[in-house]
């Protein structure tokens, strides 16, 4: 791959836009998790996630969940657009609520939770 | 040499789609690492950034085409119930799999898992190429975002592979089978 060593032409950006993107990827993640252990554990919560019946509750949990993520993206994005923030606090956020998410979709982890 | 539209449809999801994905990976992930700081050696030129750019965009619409056609058009027939009295299940993957103690785990605990997990690849995708698309080689000097791309990036292949792999076994086991017979080769 070709290289640059000499200075940017890039416009230096705030990171907001990018801190906004990266929180709301953990919250899909993490909402993703928990609609699937929801569903899981409540039989009348899995009925209502029935929204495409070939598919049956697997389409109501990721549709869902992406309409959660994006609702996050766009709520965050224009909180964050052109801020500069500390960084640390939501990138420890986003990686917890990315581990919630893995959690939350491994069937040991959901049959614990139920006590299963 | 015949192959069934199911049968189409599930190597282009697992081999199509979903492979693509795993495989660009790596591409992915040292191209990230090597942007390691402001005027490092790493940092890439205008026509790699651009190309670059196409590749995590490229990803995150494989990733995307890989858990949609999974979930809409594989995985109703995976999931498809046999009618009353039917005795061969071999049409019925799902219940073929939970009619045998030996096989039911597959999908209590390998097609539950990757059908859910699998969608956080195109979630933790989408955030890399937008990062990208937005920051360019600026993100070599955001260290924090570029820490949180290649932590994303390696979710998102995580995600993948363990959907990848089960959807492998599955379909060992308990393969998604009919649909149109579509004629590839004629015999000698």
């Amino acid at each position: 791959m070709a290289t640059t060593h000499g200075p940017t032409r890039d416009v230096e950006l705030p990171n907001g836009a990018g801190a906004a993107a990266l929180l709301a990827a953990g919250i899909g993640c993490a909402a993703l998790g928990a609609l699937t252990f929801l569903g899981d554990a409540f039989a009348g919560l899995k009925g209502l996630l029935n929204f495409h019946d070939p598919a049956g509750p697997l389409s109501g949990v990721t549709t869902l969940a992406i309409v959660v993520w994006l609702a996050a993206w766009f709520l965050l994005a224009r909180k964050w657009e052109g801020r500069d923030l500390a960084l640390k606090g939501i990138g420890i956020a986003s990686f917890a609520l990315l581990a919630i998410g893995f959690a939350l979709t491994f069937p040991p982890v959901t049959a614990l939770l139920q006590g299963k | 040499m015949e192959m069934s539209t199911r049968e189409l449809w599930t190597v282009l999801h697992g081999m199509g789609f979903g492979a693509l994905f795993l495989l660009a990976f790596t591409g992915a992930m040292v191209a990230l690492v090597r942007m390691s700081g402001n005027g490092s050696p790493g940092v890439p030129d205008h026509g790699d950034r651009t190309m670059l750019r196409v590749f995590l965009i490229g990803m995150a619409l494989l990733a995307w085409a890989t858990v949609l056609s999974g979930t809409y058009i594989v995985y109703p027939w995976y999931r498809a119930a046999p009618p009353a009295g039917t005795i061969d299940l071999a049409d019925y993957p799902r219940y073929l799999l939970l009619s045998r103690a030996t096989t039911s785990e597959w999908h209590h605990f390998g097609m539950e898992w990757k059908e859910h997990v699998a969608w956080i690849a195109p979630i933790a995708m989408t955030m890399v190429a937008y990062l990208y698309a937005k920051y360019g080689r600026g993100l070599a000097r955001h260290r924090g975002l570029r820490a949180a791309a290649l932590a994303f990036l390696l979710a998102a292949f995580l995600s993948s592979a363990v959907a990848g792999a089960f959807g492998a076994f599955l379909n060992k086991y308990a393969p998604v089978r009919g649909g149109v017979a579509i004629p590839l080769m004629k015999g000698a």
